[in-house]
């Protein structure tokens, strides 16, 4: 319905082609980095287009704050998400708390007490920091895909890499890895956070109308999307291991 | 699949925002064309064979047209010769920016296969893409990038000439600076308008060139006319500051110099200012979004009451100057002797243009040898546009199409080109065009984009949708239509249930099903908004596959229909409502003669005739208890022609007649309409989509209520049931067609129903149903308001899926407002036909003498209806040239005073009648009294028996 308002955007032309030259099915260039930082556990920076994150993991460690936190059968997912203020084309003021924020931190601390092995750390705390440093849309599966990352440097056991990704519904064609010009167009879009070996869903989050007999189409469009960053993801990591490893001369 | 393989990025500064946005390069974009081998493309567009005969370009060819020349020569595209051409994606969106209009035509264009357009995605191709440079305007950053594109293309097809002989590709544009540009990068380009006057063996084509700006010093004097127009940004200052008024502009039907400028106020309040003499209408043309200024309250002046029409010819500018300012001169004496000024201004600006192009004729140069003419549209309200054309003695006596290119300020009239030609005048093929063109009836094809969704034949219902649907092919269902009626949307069944009751069931075809909300079909059926039927000719609203086959309920076919089902008792209450979707199998298809026949026929006794026997007798309950409740039953006059089968030319007129079959069907159809309203209000209050028909204000009644009282009949006008009633008693003795004159008199007082969505009004009466609540719901093949509602019930009784915009009151509204103006449009041609229709019937029988009644009075005409013929006419007392005989008008009667006669409402007179066809464009039928007899105006009843009189338009 968006994409035919002819003062908007033409999301998706006639040949197939998006806004940016990419076709419906198409992710945006995925480049990450893991152990940015030496003093985390675990770190990772990863740009997905123009949207670009940053993630650091502390822990496993004893529970700070209320002795109440304590799980006796896991460890317990602290997540922080916050947007740097200068990640907006309009300056941000508040970087992180406010509703939105703290949305976000939930989603991803359920996405990550799904993937994490948290039972075999009992009564401790696992604490992942991500920052958007530059927001160019789908800023939650880029969080995800970083922390990730960081997760794996910090060595703390995962089922799987979880992979998230956001698809869009123009035209009845599913646009996987919306941009910001293509988010703000009024899009209905979901994101998907994924274990790909096993394909378990850890997250399915969408906001937006859509009727339910093109979710299908979208869920498995989205699934794709995620398998596709997970294979970009696990040659992130087998390189940086292979870096790694050749540094301390194993 | 190709991944992107360079990345760059494009920054757009806008305000104080920077955008960044990313831009994807591909080399996996293909050239389209036949011969390339290296693309691997599936399907090419762009032919091998690509020749058109051409002076200037002798081998084969692809055509790249920059974005001026799409905008502007749109009509010369659209030509078929016109095959091979590389649309690159630049130009694409430009002409998306610039003009939506020209944005869906060129669409059509590439949607059509045998045009072999190509879009070119030029811009996310790795080796045309462009930065822009700095300081590089974006005008010119476009510019560079169609060459590119274009010299990509000359040198890509070199590699894989091998076979092919020489193709090339040729870039059209006319911008000076471009070409120049492209000439030095070693690259093939002309002038569109070089292009295709060298095009051999079309001609024609060359007449459909728009004018572009460098050639408008040819065709005018160097002589100012006109004051210049203010610059938008002005424009816009004015009106923000109040100096300048915002309106639309409406043009006089009766006089060229002067025109009103609708000025549209806050809330309900708007106001019109009058515009008189060409200085101040200052070149707008009818519909412009125009800034007027008022001028001082001294120069006010009052609308002249003289009808003047532009006559001068094509001759000498300045001499015909003068003559104009002779006839100004008239005007403003005229004028100033009135004392009702109205605010009256002048015209600074045009905010937008609302050109279309016009239908009309051309009016040959008094010069033999001159290409430049005269071109009059049909509508009045037009000016005259100046073409060029070498085809004159060819388009004389046709009529034609012109589209308006611009109009300066040193030229009389605008400037425009031809587009097309309609035929000959007169002809019925060319009027109808013309018709159906001057109501702005979208008739064209439809576009291989909306066959596309037809669905595929050999059709059948598939399991799957058998079961969805309820299965009811074994009730004895039938349709009662007009006959020959093609695009049969609704049958009925009736049968008696085991416990005495009667079940009902009206089946209406499931269009929605076909019809997929979204897609090209469903938004053409949308803007076309009702099918059209005029004399001999429907226009459909959705492709024949569907209205004339899939969608109509033909008998002894499966088809899918949507069901509405009720129990009834035999005092015709309702005692249950269902609705369903739903297979049938009508037995019959009858017309309604036939169905009253078997109804009448005792010796039958078959399922159906039981069958409509049964809707029969229920169906003269319901209208019993619906006239008990108020409402209305008014009359209005309409004619059938018999048409002959092989000239299809008018030879009989026929008022039709109503048998008590149609009213059958009628009470039926009220009923499902009513049912399902309630239905979908219930269901969704905010959305539904509603018809309802406002009481008319008091006022109307006027005319009515003082023809009623010169025969001492009363009418009352309180409610409408009270106006029912009193229309069944008012009669008078001696005068049987009293009633019905009254009828058609009441009708006229009627306001119009409209198609309104519920969450956006509150006052849902239907007044002529007398029925609380109404909609559409039974013909959805000829009406785009029907799918809608069927498809809001579908959801309500979940058996379909919903979509945003059906949910959307501010979008349903939006679309009500076009099915309203589709839907008066429809109307007002159907009018038309039958007028024009009527033309040809009169033109065929010389004079003829009628009785009719007199169904207005008027200031200097009486109003006569003629019931042998469902036909009116206005007879006039003044005549143009001499002088008019003594009238007085009374407004209290009303009456006129003719001489020694007077007449009154319902007065029984005597005319001729003939065709007046002294204006070729607007033929019209004249009537002239015979009796009474009143010396100096009545004429001598002439002979019956035609005279040997030949009609003068033999064209």
């Amino acid at each position: 319905m968006v994409c035919g308002n002819m003062a908007g955007l033409e999301l998706l032309s006639d040949q197939g082609y998006r806004l940016d030259g990419r076709k419906a099915s198409e992710l945006r260039k995925v480049q990450a980095r893991m152990g940015v930082f030496a003093q985390a556990d675990g770190s990772a920076y990863l740009e997905q287009g123009n949207t670009k994150a940053l993630a650091v993991v502390y822990g496993p460690h004893e529970i700070r704050g209320s002795r109440s936190w304590i799980r006796h059968d896991r460890a317990v997912i602290n997540c922080q998400y916050s947007m740097a203020t200068f990640s907006t084309a309009e300056r941000k003021r508040r970087p992180h708390g406010d509703r939105k924020s703290t949305e976000m931190s939930l989603h991803l601390k359920q996405t990550f007490e799904a993937a994490v092995m948290t039972q075999l750390y009992p009564r401790s705390q696992i604490d992942i920091y991500v920052k958007i440093l530059q927001s160019d849309g789908g800023n939650y599966s880029v969080c995800v895909n970083a922390a990730t990352l960081a997760v794996i440097d910090a060595g703390i056991p995962m089922r799987d890499y979880v992979c998230a990704c956001s698809v869009g519904f123009v035209d009845e064609t599913p646009l996987a890895d919306l941009c910001y010009a293509e988010e703000s167009g009024g899009v209905s879009s979901l994101a998907l956070a994924l274990l790909p070996r096993g394909g378990q869903i850890a997250l399915l989050q969408m906001d937006a109308r859509l009727h339910q007999d093109h979710l299908d189409a979208l869920i498995e469009a989205a699934m794709t999307a995620c398998k596709g960053v997970g294979k970009v993801l696990d040659e992130v990591v087998r390189l940086h291991l292979k870096e790694v490893s050749v540094l301390t001369g194993e | 699949m190709l991944k992107s393989k360079t990345f760059v990025k494009k920054t757009r500064a806008g305000g104080v925002m920077k955008i960044v946005r990313e831009h994807y390069l591909r080399d996996d974009i293909w050239c389209g064309s036949e011969i390339c081998a290296e693309c691997k493309q599936e399907s090419a567009v762009l032919q091998t064979d690509a020749s058109i005969e051409s002076d200037l370009c002798s081998y084969p060819h692809y055509v790249i047209p920059d974005t001026n020349v799409v905008l502007h020569q749109i009509d010369v595209l659209e030509d078929p010769v016109i095959r091979n051409v590389i649309i690159l994606q630049t130009v694409l969106q430009e002409v998306r920016h610039r003009s939506a209009p020209v944005y869906k035509r060129l669409k059509d264009i590439i949607h059509e296969q045998e045009k072999h357009f190509y879009t070119f995605t030029n811009e996310h191709h790795r080796e045309t893409f462009i930065e822009r440079e700095p300081g590089e305007s974006a005008n010119d950053s476009n510019d560079r990038a169609i060459r590119v594109a274009a010299k990509w293309y000359s040198q890509h097809l070199k590699k894989a000439e091998s076979e092919a002989d020489g193709l090339k590709v040729v870039l059209l544009t006319n911008d000076q600076g471009n070409k120049q540009k492209a000439e030095e990068s070693g690259l093939l380009v002309y002038r569109f308008e070089e292009y295709i006057k060298s095009l051999l063996g079309n001609p024609e084509l060359v007449d459909r060139l728009a004018l572009s700006n460098d050639d408008k010093h040819d065709i005018t004097s160097s002589k100012v006319l006109f004051p210049e127009h203010l610059h938008l940004s002005r424009i816009q200052a004015g009106i923000k500051s109040g100096t300048f008024l915002q309106g639309t502009f409406r043009a006089s039907r009766d006089n060229y110099l002067e025109a009103t400028v609708f000025v549209q106020g806050e809330g309900e309040d708007s106001t019109e200012v009058l515009i008189q003499g060409l200085q101040n209408l200052n070149r707008a043309v009818y519909q412009d979004l125009v800034a007027v200024q008022l001028l001082p309250r001294s120069q006010w002046v009052a609308p002249s009451s003289v009808v003047l029409q532009d006559e001068g010819a094509a001759k000498d500018d300045n001499e015909e100057d003068k003559e104009e300012e002779d006839e100004e001169k008239s005007l403003r004496i005229s004028a100033a002797a009135e004392a009702a000024r109205k605010p009256t201004g002048q015209i600074v600006g045009i905010i937008k243009r609302n050109w279309r192009p016009f239908c009309g004729m051309l009016n040959l140069s008094q010069i033999k040898e001159s290409t430049r003419h005269l071109f009059t549209p049909a509508d009045r309200r037009i000016p005259r546009i100046r073409i060029e054309t070498r085809q004159a003695s060819t388009l004389a006596g046709q009529r034609i199409m012109v589209a308006i290119d611009g109009w300066p300020k040193h030229s009389r009239y605008p400037n425009g080109h031809f587009v097309r030609s309609l035929g000959n005048a007169g002809d019925k093929e060319t009027e109808q065009e013309v018709l159906l063109l001057e109501h702005d009836i979208p008739h064209q094809a439809f576009s291989q984009a909306v066959l596309s969704f037809l669905p595929k034949m050999p059709w059948a219902i598939t399991p799957e949708d058998m079961g969805r649907r309820e299965d009811l092919r074994l009730l004895t269902v039938c349709s009662v239509d007009p006959p020959g009626c093609t695009d049969i949307d609704d049958a009925l069944h009736c049968r008696e249930l085991d416990n005495g009751n009667l079940e009902v069931g009206v089946h209406i075809a499931d269009v929605s099903h076909f019809i997929r909300p979204g897609n090209a079909m469903d938004k053409e059926a949308a803007s076309r908004g009702t099918t059209v039927y005029l004399c001999g000719k429907r226009i459909d609203m959705v492709p024949e596959l569907l209205s004339s086959n899939l969608c109509s309920l033909r008998s002894n076919v499966e088809r899918l229909a949507f069901s509405c089902i009720w129990e009834m008792n035999h005092k015709a209450e309702i005692i249950k409502t269902r609705f369903t979707k739903s297979v049938i199998k009508s037995k019959a298809s009858l017309t309604y003669a036939e169905a009253q026949m078997m109804i009448d026929d005792s010796t039958k006794n078959d399922d159906i005739t039981k069958s409509l026997r049964g809707l029969n007798k229920l169906a003269k309950v319901l209208k019993r208890k619906r006239i008990e409740k108020g409402a209305l039953t008014l009359s209005s006059l309409e004619v059938r022609f018999h048409i002959d089968s092989e000239t299809h030319d008018p030879i009989d007129l026929q008022t039709k007649e109503l048998m008590e079959t149609n009213s059958m069907v009628e009470e039926f159809m009220l009923l499902a309409n009513i049912s399902v309203a309630r239905k979908i209000y219930d269901e969704f209050p905010d959305c539904a989509m509603l018809r309802k028909h406002p009481a008319p204000p008091p006022s109307n009644y006027d005319i009515l209520l003082k023809a009623a009282k010169s025969k001492d009949v009363e009418i009352h006008t309180d409610s409408a049931k009270a106006l029912a009633d009193s229309l069944d008693v008012a009669r008078v003795d001696g005068f049987p067609y009293f009633n019905t004159l009254l009828r058609i008199l009441a009708t006229r007082c009627m306001m119009q129903a409209v198609y309104f969505c519920s969450g956006m009004d509150s006052d849902f009466h239907h007044y002529g149903l007398a029925s609380a609540i109404y909609t559409h719901f039974t013909s959805p093949i000829r009406r785009y308001a029907d799918i809608i509602v069927h498809r809001l019930l579908a959801v309500a009784i979940a058996a379909d899926s919903t979509y945003p915009d059906l949910m959307d009151k501010q979008k349903q509204s939006a679309l009500s407002i076009n099915l309203n103006y589709r839907h008066k449009m429809s109307q007002y041609a159907q009018r038309a036909s039958v007028a024009f229709h009527t033309q040809l019937f009169f033109k065929s029988r010389g004079i003829l003498n009628e009785e009719g009644f007199v169904l207005f009075v008027r200031k200097n005409a009486i109003i006569v209806l003629i019931p042998k013929f469902g036909l009116e006419g206005t007879v006039f007392f003044d005549a143009k040239d001499k002088a008019g005989p003594n009238l007085h008008f009374d407004e209290e009667g009303p009456t006129l005073k003719v001489e020694q006669h007077t007449f009154h409402i319902f007065d029984m007179v005597k005319v001729t009648i003939s065709l007046d066809a002294s204006n070729i464009q607007h033929q019209k039928i004249r009537m002239s009294l015979i009796e009474p007899v009143i010396s100096g105006v009545s004429v001598p009843a002439p002979d019956v028996e035609p005279l040997a009189k030949k009609p003068k338009l033999d064209r």
